[in-house]
């Protein structure tokens, strides 16, 4: 019952987005899948719609490029299926997706994962309160709906996202009551050696040093913190940082953190691709090739789910890995494949030698991934830091033996939120590295799905 | 430097850590290595019924005598294992599965047990009130129950542990060899010798029994799980079917969890599995037959494991026809949770008397031996 394509594209943000549109210009039939209802994945989320507007001004310049990337894929001829959200994905390159009611499967001849990235989770004291979020989802919240939130709003955390997501707030007309900025001081002299490659970016460093002047100018206070807590009864009402060694203490309704962002791995590890540690972002990600094939013949990444490059790079990876599939599909020659390659491969060197100087100066501050003994590591099943600590105690050597003692990472978000503090914590406390602790065995479904829709697949194939 | 032993236990399922538990309660040295760790295979994965009802003939006795122990588990192992007794129920749909199950209470009868029971419509639907109303009936077990596969089978190896026994995780058997009388096991990291071995090595204690010289036809099983959110307590006992693949019931955190034997795939060599969805999609119409409610339950998290399975479906059980001194306790074929306590003490038997009083009749080797010579012998005729 499954409709058949060259290439079956998960996620319609640019990496996939242009692998589809290189793909259909290579005369491959290829089709997008996304649980958005738009195109443009996180960074151009509702680009097609926000065209005017104080939020729409707020989002930039980098809009006016996502419009293009949409646009192309747009004419390109590839198919389009927003509102599904893949749930499967077997090694052959079958892709199952939900639309909530019904599920409908692709065959891939390739498989193209493009999940993006997630937010680290921020496990604090008072993380689990409501009125506690990432700051990604305020940015979902302003890009997709334009809400700018009110109250007393505090942003916490480290990296470019915070800042960037302050001024498109400032730009709407909102107004955020502190920033309390969590990057450890050390992190900007570990950096600085990065520096000189990251010259070659001047676009970004300038991006980010207007950011910074921008959010001086704001009048926003600012204060730096080497621990932060959200507190209050049934709800966030205040936040409590350490600065200098004393705590301070502020009215708070809306709490945002933000501590960078990981490789959407859940996706590949379901699939059973082999992953590496990666010691400077501090994630795993899958182990891939330079035209983004993974250890399993059919499957292919591209995009931030393959190691954090950002949106430019992304999309040069998505047209690399399509490149790479038209090839290995007998669609072109490889010396067609190599000269098409070279231009991305420039591209590609524009975009990622300010990465390591990113990476060390936003690297989260220790103790992140293990946090002390009271606080929440698994929301779903309500399981705290110390109760992993204690599993290892009585023997537990990884993540898996972890979640059959306590059912960490069985709730609902399959680990999503828990995982890297999980292995975090076994590491610490082992003294092993994450690497050799490894991650949670994902188990299928992706998403949570009705058995009502699991019974109905069945009965459509006629099995 | 070489560990010495009185029994060596290949295998870490809850076979393995049950013959442990029995023969350190009696005195003896023993050695569990595991290859991975405690309960990471079937035995600390599967769906946790504790089942005698519906067995093969040949392991009623057995399963009989194991519930025993189970009514003791918390005193056997120290811990409660998350055992309760609510009972079991395998539903009929219709007049003439209710008869079939009639049928097969009269031959558990003539066999001289009573455990099992026919109960109809009214009785059905006051233990189970979410059950669909077209169900007639069904058979009952009322004290076989269910319990948590991984605190059991974490129980049995602590438990051991306490009583002496030196439980080696990570440590995979990879050759056995003989040295005088005794056994010479050599492991990945070490050197274990004993005059006894038991072969509780699950989905690969083939590859054991051949080190010995015994062959054995064994297949792979992949039988698969699924498990949903949470949801107001609406069942008790655990429900099977008399005409469909389920196994179906409520854990004690709220979660609702179905099996049934629908198979996956696995590979026993990578120790990976993959689930089949068309074939958990059987599972899911399954329950949502007998449990309307079930249409908008959330499924979760599936997953699946690796057993082995003989050619009749019954566990060998027993000592090894080609060499002394060795044990096979193995090919449970989708049933050897509740048999676990039980066939420890078996082992321990035979392990100190060469012998048992349990009713182990016709689950040893020798049954193929005899199948494989009729075969010859029916086969000498072309
Ligand atoms: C919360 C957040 C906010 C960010 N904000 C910015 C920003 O403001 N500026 C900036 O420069 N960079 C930002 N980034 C980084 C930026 O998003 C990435 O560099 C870039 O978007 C990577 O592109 P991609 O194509 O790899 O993935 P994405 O753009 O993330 O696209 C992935 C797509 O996959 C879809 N998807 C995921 N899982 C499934 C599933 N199971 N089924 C169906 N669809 C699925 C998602 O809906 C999404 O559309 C942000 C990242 C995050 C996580
Ligand atoms: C999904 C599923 C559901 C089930 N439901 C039920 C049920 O409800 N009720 C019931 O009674 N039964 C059930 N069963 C069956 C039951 O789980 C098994 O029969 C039982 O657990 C078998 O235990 P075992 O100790 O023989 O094997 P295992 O638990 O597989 O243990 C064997 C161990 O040996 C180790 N090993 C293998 N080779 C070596 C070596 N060379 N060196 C060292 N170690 C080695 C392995 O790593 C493994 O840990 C189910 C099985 C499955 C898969």
């Amino acid at each position: 019952m499954s409709e058949t394509f060259d290439l079956v594209v998960i996620g319609a943000g640019p990496a996939g987005l242009a692998a589809a549109a290189q793909a259909a210009e290579l005369g491959l039939s290829a089709v997008v899948v996304d649980e958005q209802p738009e195109p443009g994945g996180q960074i151009y989320r509702a680009v097609e719609r926000a065209t005017k507007g104080p939020a729409a001004a707020a989002l930039g310049a980098d809009y006016a490029h996502g419009r293009q990337v949409v646009e192309a894929f747009r004419r390109s001829g590839a198919a389009y299926r927003p509102g599904l959200q893949v749930w499967q994905v077997e090694p052959s390159g079958e892709v199952l997706a939900s639309d909530g009611q019904r599920s409908v499967a692709f065959a891939g001849r390739r498989a193209l994962v493009a999940v993006g990235a997630t937010e680290r989770p921020v496990p604090i004291p008072g993380w689990t309160l409501p009125g506690v979020m990432g700051v990604g989802a305020g940015q979902i919240l302003l890009k997709s709906s334009g809400m700018v939130p009110a109250g007393e709003t505090w942003v916490v955390g480290s990296g470019p996202l915070p800042l960037l997501y302050m001024q498109q707030i400032i730009a709407a007309g909102g107004r955020i009551a502190g920033y309390i900025d969590t990057t450890p001081a050390a992190n900007g002299f570990l950096a600085a050696p990065h520096l000189s490659a990251a010259l070659r970016n001047l676009p970004y460093l300038r991006k980010g040093l207007k950011l910074r002047g921008a959010l001086r100018r704001s009048g926003i206070p600012g204060h730096r913190a080497d621990a932060v807590e959200a507190a209050g009864d049934g709800r966030v009402e205040r936040v409590r940082f350490r600065s200098g060694g004393t705590w301070h203490e502020k009215p708070c309704d809306l709490l945002l953190l933000h501590e960078g962002v990981v490789p959407n791995v859940h996706v590949t590890m379901a699939i059973g691709c082999a992953h590496e540690w990666d010691e400077r972002q501090e994630c795993f990600r899958p182990r891939l090739d330079e035209w983004g094939c993974t250890d399993i013949a059919a499957i292919l990444v591209a995009g931030d789910c393959g190691g954090i490059e950002g949106a430019r790079a992304a999309e040069a990876r998505g047209r690399l890995v399509a490149l790479g599939a038209a090839a290995s599909l007998g669609r072109i020659d490889d010396a067609t494949r190599d000269r098409m390659a070279r231009p991305l491969r420039r591209e590609l060197r524009r975009h990622l030698p300010i990465r390591p100087f990113l990476d060390t100066l936003f690297r989260p501050r220790r103790g992140l991934t293990a946090p002390a003994d009271a606080v929440i590591a698994c929301r779903c099943e309500s399981v705290t830091a110390g109760q992993v600590r204690e599993t290892v105690r009585i023997g537990a050597v990884g993540p898996n033996q972890a979640k059959s003692f306590i059912r960490c990472g069985m709730g609902p978000c399959q680990g999503r939120m828990c995982g890297l503090t999980v292995t975090g914590i076994i590491a610490e406390a082992t003294g092993r590295t994450p690497a050799e602790v490894g991650f949670f065995r994902i188990r299928p479904p992706l998403k949570p799905l009705t058995l009502g829709e699991l019974a109905a697949l069945g009965e459509d194939s006629g099995t | 430097m070489t560990v010495e032993a009185d029994v060596v236990i290949v295998g870490g399922g809850l076979h393995g850590c049950s013959a442990a538990l029995h023969l350190a309660q009696r005195g003896r040295r023993v050695v569990v290595l595991e290859r991975r760790h405690v309960g990471r295979h079937s035995s600390g994965i599967n769906a946790g019924g504790v089942r005698t009802m519906n067995r093969d003939p040949a392991e009623i006795g057995l399963s009989v005598a194991g519930m025993e122990l189970w009514r003791r588990i918390g005193e056997l192992t120290g811990d409660d294992c998350a055992f309760h007794a609510h009972g079991q129920i395998r539903v009929a749909e219709t007049p003439a599965e209710l008869a079939k199950v009639a049928e097969r209470v009269a031959m558990v009868r003539r066999l001289g047990f009573e455990h099992e029971e026919l109960i109809e419509r009214d009785e059905l639907r006051r233990l189970v009130p979410a059950i669909a109303p077209h169900c007639v009936g069904g058979l009952i077990v009322r004290d076989d129950g269910a319990a948590d596969p991984y605190r059991t089978t974490l129980a049995f190896g602590r438990r051991a542990a306490a009583l002496g026994a030196e439980v080696r995780e990570g440590e995979g058997l990879v050759a056995l060899e003989r040295a005088g009388a005794d056994w010479l096991a050599v492991g990945e990291h070490g050197r274990y010798r004993a005059p006894i071995v038991v072969n509780a090595a699950g989905a690969w204690a083939g590859d054991v029994a051949a080190m010995v010289g015994d062959a054995v036809d064994l297949r792979v099983r992949a039988s698969m799980m699924m498990v949903t959110e949470r949801m107001p307590r609406f069942l008790d006992p655990v429900i099977a079917s008399v005409g469909r693949k389920l196994s179906f019931k409520q854990s004690d955190a709220g979660t609702v969890v179905i099996g049934g034997g629908q198979q996956g795939t696995a590979d026993r060599h990578t120790e990976k599995t993959r689930i089949n969805f068309a074939n958990l999609a059987g599972s899911a119409r399954a329950a949502i037959a007998l449990f309307p409610l079930m249409q908008g339950a959330r499924l979760v998290r599936s997953w699946c494991g690796i057993e082995a399975e003989t050619v009749d479906h019954l566990p060998v059980l027993g000592r090894s026809l080609a060499a002394d001194g060795i044990i096979h306790s193995f090919g449970y074929s989708g049933h050897g949770f509740q048999l676990g306590p039980i066939c420890g003490s078996v082992v321990a038997d035979l392990a100190i008397h060469g012998a048992t009083n349990l009713p182990i009749a016709g689950l040893g080797l020798e049954r193929f031996a005899a199948q494989a010579a009729n075969g010859k012998a029916a086969g000498i005729g072309h």
